[in-house]
This record gives structure tokens, C-alpha cells and sequence, in this order.
């Protein structure tokens, strides 16, 4: 468990810098700083081009569909569907979830598969749909606080 | 410094000695967060110490030279390691990454909290027999079957290829009845790792500082040469020119 405690000061250095200038902002619901990060995920309806065909796309390269669910008191994503790149890592993708429930960069995320395990963050989102994957789709779990062991 | 580490192990847990004996003559603001480093290559310490040697300087003369920093820490290759806890959440999370695939989590499920614990004091303190009363209990499978649901594997390269292992569903007995073997493996996930028939073996596939035959049973390798996370990490590296 990575109680926030237990973390030297050296590892939060950069992101208590960022936490503190979104403080400075005062976010409210629905405002965005000027400076967020434009989200890099497509919701399923925008189907990236792409110049190959969809025979000729290996298997690596396709997109896959990855369902995100809340556990407990954490915010619930609007979209809970979302197609991604296999190749993408955990740490991307949690900093995907935090920037859209606008937590603060300094605020701890987990994420579960099978409601279960925590994958490492630079695991690889594609590996845990090709093992974990059911019914076409990766199912994980996000909470502020560990959830499961 | 000059240190014997078990393969087992990562490298965050045993080098306490490494930071103090280095820190002794540094100056306060001199010192960061503590990475390793070999010939250029940021060690993972999330990775098992033997699984590191094995891709990075298999047929290397002993000792391994090892870099320490305490600066610019490589924020791109490696993730922080703010403290022991970390290790052991990352550690039980493999072992239950494992077990889904072995057993559908049901073993680990089952087990109670002072047996993961167990596993975690066990593997900490080097005590072999404390680790192994409770990991027997997931080395088992029923006897109705011939083996684990899905064999926990990963394997490496020593590529600069981006992805960090290759890791599949594999089960461990073919539909015809027969064991997958070693090089049945490697030929579904990696096949330019084995040698085609009459060809020249340009790999080595590595477990623990060992070449297994290819004829070995996939099964057998999980039971007797996975690591303690419960995982058989197997790399392959180019085979020695001389």
C-alpha cells in the first residue's frame, strides 16, 4: 500500500509543483485550465483513419476496447467506454483518468483488473486485454484508495 | 562495494548497505532517489535481480559492475520506488496476476491474509522454507487436470524494441493431449527465437541463469523454475558469436 506517508519527498516533488499551481487555478466543475493536457483517448465513435486496411492492421496495432468502472466513492467517467492502442501503459492511462475527473496530479489512482490485481503502470493496456479481455473488451476498475489487497 | 544477491530478490530490497556505505561522503542536497544502472541500461527494480542479469549481462565475467545514482533519476525508464511497501504491493500483485491465470485467483482468494504475508516475510528475509509452505498451496492443481489453466509467463528481449515482455494465454497441454513444451512456447509467441530446422540457433532462451532443454515441459518449467512472483521469466538474448 502506498500511503501517501510513506512516499519521500523526492518522488512527490514534481507533482506537488503541479498540484500546487491547480490549486492556484480554483478549478470548479467544468472549467478547464488553460494548460490541461488536451486527452489523447477517442471515444469509440471517432474511429482513428488510418492508412491500412483492416485486414492488413496485425493484430498489435488494432485498438481495443477497454470499459472503466468506478469502485467505492471515486467519480464515475461520463464515457465508460473507451477504444485504445495496445500499446498504451497503466500510467498513461491513469493519468488519462485523473486528468478527466480532474483529480490532482498528486492524488493517488489505482487500477484493478478482475477486481483483483493492480498491473503495474508500465504494463501494457494490449497484454492485459489478450489475457483478461472478455466479450471483446477489458474491464478495470479505478478508485482513489486501494480497493483490493 | 562488492555484494551477493540472491536472484530472487530485486534490487530495492537489498541494497540498504549500497546507499549508506555511498551516501557516507555525499553532501545532503547531492542525494536523490537511489536507480541502478548497467553499460547504459536503467535497471527496472521491479524486475527480479536474476531476470536483469540474465537479459543485460548474461555471458558477462563475474562480479556484475553495477552503476549507483543518486541524480537524474530516468523518469521515462524506470517507476519510483518511494518505499519497501511499494515492492511488496507490486510483488503480491504479480503473484495475484499469476494465480488468475493459473487457477482463476481461486488459491490466492482462498488463502488468508497473514499467508500472503507469509510469502512477502519469506521472500524478504531469504527464508526459503517460509516462503514455500505457503506458495506450495499455488503450485497445485486438480487431479482431474494435467496442469495450471494458463501457464504465467513473460519473455524478454534485449531489443530496443518499446515493449516491455510478451505475455499470452498458453495453456500447458495441447488439445491432443500432449504437454506444450519450452520450445512449443517460444514458437507460438517469439518464433524467430528458435532455430528453424537446420538452422543456425542465433538465440539463447534464459531462465535463471540456465538454458533449458526446448523439450521441456511447460508445466514442469512453472512448477520448478518460476519466480517467486509466481512467474516464469524467460529471455532471450543473441547467442555468443565465439
Amino acid at each position: 500500500m502506498l500511503a501517501a506517508g510513506t512516499i519521500g519527498p523526492a518522488y512527490l516533488l514534481p507533482n506537488a509543483k503541479m498540484a500546487e499551481a491547480a490549486k492556484n487555478l480554483e478549478l470548479s466543475p467544468g472549467e478547464v485550465p488553460a494548460d490541461a493536457p488536451e486527452a489523447t483517448v477517442e471515444p469509440p465513435t471517432s474511429a482513428a483513419l488510418s492508412p491500412t486496411t483492416e485486414e492488413t492492421v496485425s493484430e498489435t496495432k488494432k485498438k481495443i476496447s477497454v470499459l472503466l468502472k468506478a469502485v467505492g466513492d471515486t467519480p464515475i467517467m461520463k464515457t465508460k467506454k473507451w477504444t485504445i492502442e495496445p500499446s498504451r501503459r497503466i500510467q498513461w492511462l491513469m493519468d488519462f483518468i485523473k486528468k478527466f475527473l480532474k483529480l490532482e496530479p498528486s492524488e493517488q489512482l489505482f487500477i484493478y483488473v478482475n477486481q483483483s490485481f493492480a498491473p503495474s503502470p508500465d504494463q501494457e493496456v494490449g497484454t492485459l486485454f489478450e489475457c483478461f479481455g472478455s466479450d471483446g473488451k477489458l474491464i478495470l476498475h479505478y478508485c482513489k484508495s486501494q480497493a483490493w489487497g | 562495494m562488492l555484494l551477493l544477491l540472491p536472484r530472487v530478490s530485486y534490487f530495492m530490497l537489498v541494497t540498504d548497505k549500497v546507499k549508506k556505505h555511498f551516501q557516507k561522503g555525499m553532501r545532503q542536497e547531492d542525494i536523490g532517489e537511489i536507480w541502478f544502472e548497467y553499460e547504459g541500461t536503467p535497471l527496472k527494480w521491479h524486475y527480479p535481480i536474476g531476470l536483469l542479469f540474465d537479459l543485460h549481462a548474461s555471458n558477462t565475467a563475474l562480479p556484475w559492475n553495477i552503476t549507483v545514482h543518486f541524480k537524474n533519476f530516468p523518469e521515462k525508464d524506470l517507476l519510483h520506488c518511494p518505499s519497501k511497501e511499494a515492492i511488496e504491493s507490486h510483488f503480491m500483485s504479480s503473484i495475484k496476476e499469476a494465480d488468475a491465470l493459473k487457477h482463476k485467483s481461486q488459491v490466492i482468494n482462498e488463502m488468508q491474509k497473514n499467508q500472503h504475508k507469509q510469502l512477502w516475510m519469506g521472500l524478504q528475509n531469504d527464508k526459503f522454507d517460509q516462503f514455500w509452505s505457503i506458495n506450495r498451496k499455488l503450485m497445485e492443481y486438480p487431479a482431474e487436470e494435467n496442469g495450471f489453466r494458463y501457464i504465467p509467463f513473460r519473455i524478454y528481449q534485449q531489443t530496443v524494441s518499446e515493449r516491455p515482455f510478451i505475455q499470452k494465454l498458453f495453456r500447458p497441454v495441447a488439445a491432443d493431449g500432449q504437454p506444450h513444451t519450452l520450445g512449443d512456447l517460444v514458437k507460438e509467441v517469439c518464433p524467430v527465437a528458435v532455430p528453424s530446422e537446420g538452422g543456425e540457433k542465433k538465440y539463447q532462451l534464459v531462465i535463471h541463469g540456465i538454458e533449458p532443454m526446448l523439450e521441456t515441459p511447460v508445466q514442469w518449467l512453472s512448477e520448478h523454475l518460476s519466480y517467486p512472483d509466481n512467474f516464469l521469466h524467460i529471455s532471450i538474448i543473441p547467442q555468443p558469436t565465439d
